[in-house]
């Protein structure tokens, strides 16, 4: 198991007793984010660029924390993909052309946002079809109910 | 010997409950008035049953009683007073008990002021809260019992974890659980009437205030947890899409569905199987979220985080719950409702927009239960390994969600039964043409035109303006001459205040959202001594550091002097903490704070480059932040202003 934090594995030996579900969930969703992302030094000098990189961690995942992105996890892994994402747009790369070398090396696992494709279908569809549906059945009902008299 | 009183109060509570779950269904069903008459006395027997339980385990971490186990692994002879009171929910077994201690004492409320309610739906409604209550109790004594003892008691505990030691925090799951628990007579309530195969006209009445009370429990929990994760975390975000808060999100969305159906049903008198499947499924919500929680299906990366005897245990109750309920409900729904199908119905009604509401709302719920879940069924039919996110949740949320707030101000301003379209756009037009302008001022005027910022910040007009519109309509401000209008604006009655509060409330927020998503700045730095940075017109200097000692912990302290305009308005200390006893680290920020934004200041490690030592530092400008959680004190305030409305009044209105 790779942490982006020993302490965590420390925590686990000293507080055994202490193993309850909830807070740890909570204790190591947080101890893996004391605050840290970016570090100085990493940024690109050129906004736009910059802008770019910002808005594509958003879309990565950390992968060795809890649902959290790179643009907001300070583990050396987070620091490791920030940097091979701004060696990329350094190389010219478009978003989706990076977004794409990350897939193929990490898996869809790293992306924050999930693909379109067949197997993401009902995630993506279900939410709109659910509210035709919806209206659909409204419609029905206020057609079933008896018509109030026009005054 | 107090601790085992604790205990063995809690195991009498368990056999009270189980009377209660049984003798008063039996007795409404076979009509023995003697079986029915316990039901009062049962809920508030298991009311004083489980309070003494639970002062006995505060005073037990009060009093640092380290021969009891649960405050050993999650207490401190150092720990300042109120952390060891708020300890006692700050882990899984206590929290459970506070759990099951307001189910109790939502039961005794209903036992205590359900006065005008028949007898026999009382006694349904509390003998499915004594259901519940079994189960939960059973839960809490098997599987994680807060009084354990040690055999031999340590002279320390290992204390709790620092990122809990605060006051936010210390509100928040008290909250949280008064919100979730609250929902359980929803559920009670739909349950009984199923039972019972038969829906008085008053019993959307009956379930509203409890409803609402849970309802503002849950907003004020959330809001709180909210602003927690935003000082505390030390990066500034307000919402992270996670699979814990999504859990309490759930029941928020479904449980404000609810309210808009249960006004539909009390109005009306239609539509009661979908506010008791709604009410049905907020609860189960309100389960599955515990469960999730606390089970660690969603965490299985994290190996010692899974307690499967739990999970299971909570997945079974939510079985017999929820799938009892279910059945329940398919056998008898159909019957229950035949009324609704004879009240005459108009879409264009205040009705058809509160439908329409509902239809959005539990889109938007059933959207997050997806995302939650998402990953594990994939991962499941070994379909592989995916992620949802924040971006996915934002590019799902703003199209679900912008038609429900375009509906908002127009549902208030509508009649029931049939509503002419033309006065609601009449009234509205002002309103809609400012929050028009209001967003095309931003799509102008910021620098990379930014779209959902103006389509934010419009919403936002939308709805705070809506709702001035709906007050004026209520004190007739067309009407009413000006010396006369302080005097209608106190006598309004506070109920009014409820739709015209919850709604400009989310307005606010709404604001607060944008103005720290779209317009935030952040200035990331290693600093020495001296170093001066510019962020959003404040000139932030970094004057050094110190070393300070708390309570119980030691922490490096940078000291930042801020300016605007030349003139030195503030200074602020950010800390990075080290707990001793608990051997870990947190970070303090230090927030400037006033409404038209805060500068928020971190510390973290210190970098060494070329043999300098200097300090990271980050500063973040984060414009209009605050309103988030002044929007959700005003929604909850909504609520309060809601739940003063009278039964009596509500029978008025229906009759007028």
């Amino acid at each position: 198991m790779i942490w982006p934090n020993d302490m965590v594995v420390h925590l686990m030996t000293l507080k055994a007793i202490s193993q309850k579900a909830i807070f740890l969930i909570l204790a190591c969703w947080l101890l893996s984010l004391p605050a840290f992302a970016i570090s100085p030094g990493e940024a690109f000098d050129d906004d736009k660029l910059e802008a770019r990189a910002r808005a594509l961690s958003m879309e990565l995942r950390c992968m060795v924390c809890q649902n959290q992105s790179i643009d907001d996890s300070d583990a050396p892994l987070a620091a490791d993909l920030r940097r091979l994402l701004r060696e990329q747009i350094k190389a010219g790369k478009s978003d989706d052309e990076i977004l794409d070398f990350i897939e193929d090396r990490y898996g869809e696992f790293a992306l924050l946002k999930p693909r379109f494709d067949i197997k993401n279908a009902p995630l993506w569809a279900l939410p709109f079809l659910l509210v035709i549906i919806g209206i659909f059945f409204m419609r029905s009902f206020f057609r079933n109910a008896p018509k109030i008299k026009q005054d | 010997m107090i601790t085992e009183s604790g205990h063995f109060a809690m195991i009498l509570a368990f056999c009270v409950a189980l009377l209660q779950s049984t003798l008063p269904l039996y007795g409404a069903q076979r009509e023995r008035q003697a079986f029915i008459d316990m039901a009062v006395p049962a809920a508030k027997l298991q009311f004083i049953l489980l309070l003494w339980a639970f002062a006995v385990l505060t005073v037990k971490f009060v009093q640092s009683d380290f021969s009891l186990w649960l405050v050993t692994a999650n207490s401190h002879a150092d720990k300042p007073f109120i952390y060891r009171l708020t300890g006692v929910w700050g882990n899984h077994e206590g929290s459970m008990l506070l759990w099951i201690l307001m189910l109790a004492a939502y039961g005794a409320g209903i036992a205590q002021f359900g006065k005008s309610m028949p007898a026999a739906l009382k006694a349904r409604v509390l003998g499915v809260q004594g259901i519940i209550g079994v189960l939960f109790l059973a839960f809490s004594l098997f599987t994680s019992n807060p009084f354990s003892r040690l055999i031999s008691p340590p002279f320390e505990g290992s204390g709790l974890n620092p990122i809990l030691q605060d006051p936010a925090l210390a509100v928040h799951p008290p909250l949280l659980y008064a919100g979730y628990v609250g929902f359980s007579l929803a559920f009670s309530f739909s349950v009984a009437a199923l039972m019972s195969g038969k829906i008085s006209p008053d019993w959307a009445k009956w379930v509203r205030p409890w409803t609402l009370l849970a309802w503002l429990s849950l907003t004020l929990g959330i809001a709180v947890g909210s602003f927690w994760a935003y000082y505390e975390l030390g990066w500034g975000g307000f919402w992270f899409w996670d699979p814990v808060e999504n859990a309490s999100f759930m029941p928020w969305l479904a449980g404000t569905a609810l309210l808009h159906s249960a006004l539909v049903t009390a109005r009306r008198n239609t539509l009661h199987s979908w506010t008791m499947l709604l009410a049905i499924l907020t609860f189960a919500l309100c389960i599955a979220g515990t469960f999730l929680v606390r089970s660690g299906v969603l965490t299985s990366v994290h190996a010692f985080a899974t307690d499967p005897t739990r999970g299971v245990f909570i997945l079974m109750v939510l079985g017999v719950l929820v799938g009892g309920a279910l059945l329940l409900f398919a056998m008898r729904a159909a019957g229950l409702s035949s009324a609704d199908k004879n009240v005459p119905f108009h879409p264009v009604s205040r009705e058809g927009a509160l439908i329409l509401n509902n239809v959005f709302l539990a889109s938007a719920t059933a959207t997050v239960f997806l995302g939650t879940i998402y990953p594990l069924v994939i991962d499941a039919f070994g379909l592989g390994k995916i992620s949802v996110g924040a971006p996915y949740y934002n590019a799902v949320f703003v199209p679900l969600i912008t038609p429900l707030l375009l509906l908002m101000p127009i549902g208030p301003l509508s009649n029931w039964g049939r509503s002419d379209v033309s006065p609601v756009i009449k009234k509205l037009a002002a309103a809609g043409v400012l929050a028009i302008l209001g967003g095309l001022t931003v799509l102008v005027m910021t620098s990379e035109h930014q779209g959902g910022a103006a389509l934010g910040v419009g919403l936002s007009m939308w709805l705070m303006l809506g709702a001035l519109v709906d007050l004026s309509k209520k004190i007739r401000f067309d009407t009413t001459p000006l010396a006369q209008l302080p005097k209608k604006l106190i006598k309004l009655p506070l109920q009014q205040w409820g739709s015209i509060l919850a709604h400009g409330g989310l307005g606010v927020m709404i604001l607060g959202i944008i103005g720290t998503t779209a317009w935030r700045s952040e200035v990331v730095q290693a600093v020495t001594p001296g170093a001066e940075m510019d962020i959003s017109g404040y000139a932030v200097t970094f004057e050094g550091e110190t070393s300070v000692a708390g309570e119980n912990y030691t922490a490096e302290q940078g000291v930042f002097s801020i300016k605007r305009g030349g003139q030195k308005i503030a200074e602020l200390k950010p800390e990075k903490r080290f707990y001793t006893v608990e051997r870990q680290s947190t970070t303090e920020a230090a927030i400037l704070k006033n409404l038209a934004g805060h500068l928020y200041i971190v510390i973290a490690d210190e970098t060494v480059s070329d043999g300098v030592v200097s300090r990271v530092v980050r500063i973040w400008y984060h414009p209009l932040v605050a309103f988030i959680w002044i929007g959700g004190l005003i929604m909850a305030l909504g609520g309060v202003a809601a739940l003063t409305r009278r039964e009596a009044q509500l029978i008025s209105d229906k009759t007028n």
